[in-house]
């Protein structure tokens, strides 16, 4: 009796301090899942799920504060990878947040700019090039298409036009789907 | 002669590949004549991307009067997928501009307009090479290269790549004869006609990659082909050069397929058969090289099938490259209606086109006119397995097609959607006619453009992040440079230096006296509300008395200081 209660009890402070070191040695630092969420987000940085960026809504979701259906810019898919990866149901997008569309880019009207840079301040990916005073121009191959730019534009020579999309000449619709077996009459 | 084609034997193959189907062959109505040539049209319009990979950069202008021949495009390097591109007929160029070309989903490219003038002169500057064997690997390369060739059985890949062995050293250079799609006979009839050139072909590409073995592969429903190979092989006297007779069945012709046929070894899962020591051309490719070095003539035309039940005189025509296809129908007995379908290509693999309005291109090997074919309405998959079965890839059709339907993406490159060669067997053979080859291009164009996006998006993150960091890093410096003045200014008022103490000590005198002035003010100010008339008075009197007394005292300074 007494050799098991000792026995126990040496075992237990052994694992005990295994894990406690193991807690301090391989501590992680950020929070994995953010990253694996954050990885599946668009990055347009646009702000329609009500968070402050990407990053910020993927802690959200982390957090179960947020629904993995609020971003439009990512849309089906992204839903459907985040479901995936948190082995929820995907849902069809919120539309509170908006419309998923076809992807876009800000161009500048560069007869208008008056050179304020408030634009340039505006954009999260500095993807706006100019000074103050000097006519601004757009970077079209690094705008994600958010639309930041646009509120704060003084001039409003900001417009949008539709991305230029390589993989989008080659890519074939999904044919109309045949019903299931249990579908039929 | 008998014993000579006797001592040519034709092997028979003892391979075979995984499914496969056996189709009706409709290829006698385009054999009943030799190859016609086709007039040159009036107007020839070449796209700059044939194939896959980058368009091929302009070397003349529009108003550029261009000769038969005359290099029209050109490769930046020759490492790159492209291929140069010549001026089919002479004539003007009178527009560089986006038009349609023949592309599964309307596609429109940057094509090359010439205006032919008719005369069809060729540049004078062509120098054909008598003995090609003479010449270094290295020349006939560059020779190749400069005359634009691509494999013209179906994808259009540059040939000038396939020359060289870059990771393992190659043995074997199988020659793809099979053309296994019905309806098309471009390549059996330029065997009859030309096998001399071909053989000359095979020997001068065996003599560039430098190796010894050949095999050509060449299905047994093509008994006067064989016979023609047969002869043209006997003239040479070569054992390096086999000829073997391939079964009958779609798609041996593909190119893993065809190498699992002829040798019995398969390619693995995503390699290419360079790994495995193999390269494979194409017939008419081989032709096109022939040509190119011993004629000096680069690839300007090519062989192409025009039939279909609803052509009149089907044939096979030299067609230039750029012909609009409406001019070669037309010389078919071609009318237009709405029941009948135009296919670029055969009619399990080719691309159907909403109108003849496409130009010819380096890879159309057929123009297929058909009866429209009622696309029957798509039944729930019963699971039967058929699709399984005919797979020649080996693949398991019915789950990539229920992992596409669920847009489950990586479950679907788990069952190796990318190993799917877009055959039609399974579309074949489906009884529910569900369009699977469908199905799979959207998962692969899919998997492309979220592949792309996935690739932009982290980019979008760097710099992102980068800003972020760039702000932070902004507001530290600005905050590090402030407390730096600050220290310095303190640092400054810290030392005093004997001018500065004086100058202090001016400045704290009339400080004081300020203050001292300041006080005599407030003296004054004081209590002076609700006064009697008589306190004002006494007031008065006493601010008189003081002021007087002030002014002679300062009029005793003035004077001694005088």
């Amino acid at each position: 009796m007494l050799t098991a209660i000792i026995a126990l009890t040496v075992l237990a402070i052994i694992f005990g301090l295994l894990l406690g070191f193991a807690a301090v040695r391989y501590k992680v630092k950020s929070n994995p899942v953010v990253d694996q969420i954050d990885a599946l987000l668009p990055q347009t940085q646009c702000g329609q799920c009500t968070y402050p960026g990407c990053r910020p809504y993927a802690e959200a979701i982390a957090r179960d504060e947020a629904d993995i259906n609020q971003c439009p810019p990512g849309g089906e898919s992204t839903i459907i990878a985040l479901a995936d990866l948190l082995g929820r149901d995907p849902k069809p997008l919120n539309a509170e947040h908006g419309e998923h569309a076809e992807k876009t880019v800000v161009y500048i009207d560069e007869n208008v700019c008056i050179g304020c840079t408030l634009c340039i301040q505006a954009c999260p990916v500095d993807a706006i090039l100019g000074a103050a005073k000097q006519m601004h121009t757009v970077i079209t191959s690094e705008c994600t298409g958010c639309d930041l730019c646009i509120p704060p534009c003084p001039v409003d020579c900001i417009h949008i036009i539709p991305a230029i999309d390589e993989t989008k000449k080659v890519h074939v619709e999904l044919p109309q789907t045949p019903l299931l077996l249990n579908e039929m009459e | 002669m008998q014993d000579k084609l006797n001592s040519i034997p034709v092997r028979k193959t003892q391979w075979k590949f995984h499914g496969g189907l056996k189709l009706a062959g409709h290829k006698k109505q385009s054999m009943q004549t030799g190859i016609a040539t086709a007039i040159v049209p009036e107007q020839l319009i070449i796209p700059l991307q044939q194939h896959i990979g980058r368009p091929a950069k302009p070397v003349i202008t529009i108003g550029d009067k261009v000769l038969k021949g005359q290099c029209i495009a050109t490769l930046k390097d020759p490492t790159s997928i492209t291929a140069a591109i010549h001026a089919p007929s002479s004539g003007e160029v009178i527009a560089i501009e986006t038009h349609a070309i023949p592309s599964m989903n309307r596609q429109t490219a940057n094509c090359i307009i010439i205006k032919t003038d008719g005369e069809d002169r060729w540049l004078p500057s062509i120098k054909p090479v008598d003995n090609p064997t003479s010449l270094s690997s290295d020349t006939l390369k560059q020779l190749i290269i400069e005359a634009g060739i691509v494999g013209l059985g179906g994808a259009g890949f540059p040939t000038h790549l396939k020359l060289t062995a870059e990771t393992k050293p190659l043995d074997t250079l199988i020659i793809n004869a099979a053309e296994c799609e019905p309806y098309i006979t471009c390549d059996a009839v330029l065997i009859e006609e030309q096998a001399d050139k071909i053989i000359q072909g095979i020997q001068i590409i065996l003599h560039t990659i430098g190796i010894q073995h050949c095999l050509i592969g060449i299905e047994d429903d093509k008994p006067q082909a064989i016979q023609a190979l047969q002869k043209a092989l006997a003239t040479i006297n070569n054992h390096t050069i086999q000829l073997i007779q391939i079964p009958t069945r779609y798609p041996a012709g593909g190119e893993k397929q065809l190498i699992q046929v002829l040798t019995g070894k398969e390619v693995p899962l995503n390699k290419l058969p360079h790994d495995i020591g193999i390269v494979c051309h194409n017939i008419a490719t081989v032709h096109a090289v022939t040509e190119a070095i011993k004629e000096g003539k680069p690839l300007i035309e090519r062989v192409v099938t025009v039939t279909g039940d609803k052509l009149q005189q089907p044939k096979n025509m030299r067609v230039l490259i750029g012909t609009p296809m409406q001019d070669v129908l037309n010389e078919c007995g071609y009318t237009e209606s709405n029941d009948q379908s135009l296919i670029m290509g055969g009619p399990m693999m080719g691309i159907h086109l909403d109108s003849a309005d496409y130009p010819v291109i380096k890879t159309t090997n057929c123009i297929l006119v058909r009866k429209k074919q009622k696309q029957p309405v798509a039944l729930p998959c019963i699971r039967c397995g058929e699709c399984a079965r005919v797979c020649p890839a080996n693949l398991l059709p019915q789950q990539l097609y229920w992992y596409t339907r669920a847009k489950d993406l990586d479950r679907v490159q788990d069952y190796q959607i990318f190993s799917c060669i877009e055959c039609g067997c399974c579309d074949y053979v489906c009884p529910s006619h569900i369009p699977l080859v469908q199905f799979y291009r959207y998962a692969k164009t899919e998997i492309w453009t979220q592949e792309a996006d996935r690739k932009k998006s982290d980019h979008a993150r760097e710099r992102h992040e980068y800003r972020q960091f760039r702000l932070e890093r902004k507001k530290a410096e600005d905050a590090e440079r402030k407390a730096k003045k600050k220290a310095l200014l303190n640092k400054k008022q810290g030392i005093k230096t004997p001018e500065q103490d004086s100058k202090k000590a001016a400045i704290e005198a009339a400080l004081k006296r300020v203050k001292e002035r300041q006080s005599e003010q407030a003296a004054i100010a004081k209590n002076t509300e609700g006064l009697t008339d008589e306190q004002q008075k006494k007031i008065d009197e006493v601010e008189q008395r003081r002021k007087n007394k002030l002014q002679k005292e300062k009029l005793n300074t003035k004077l001694e200081d005088n």
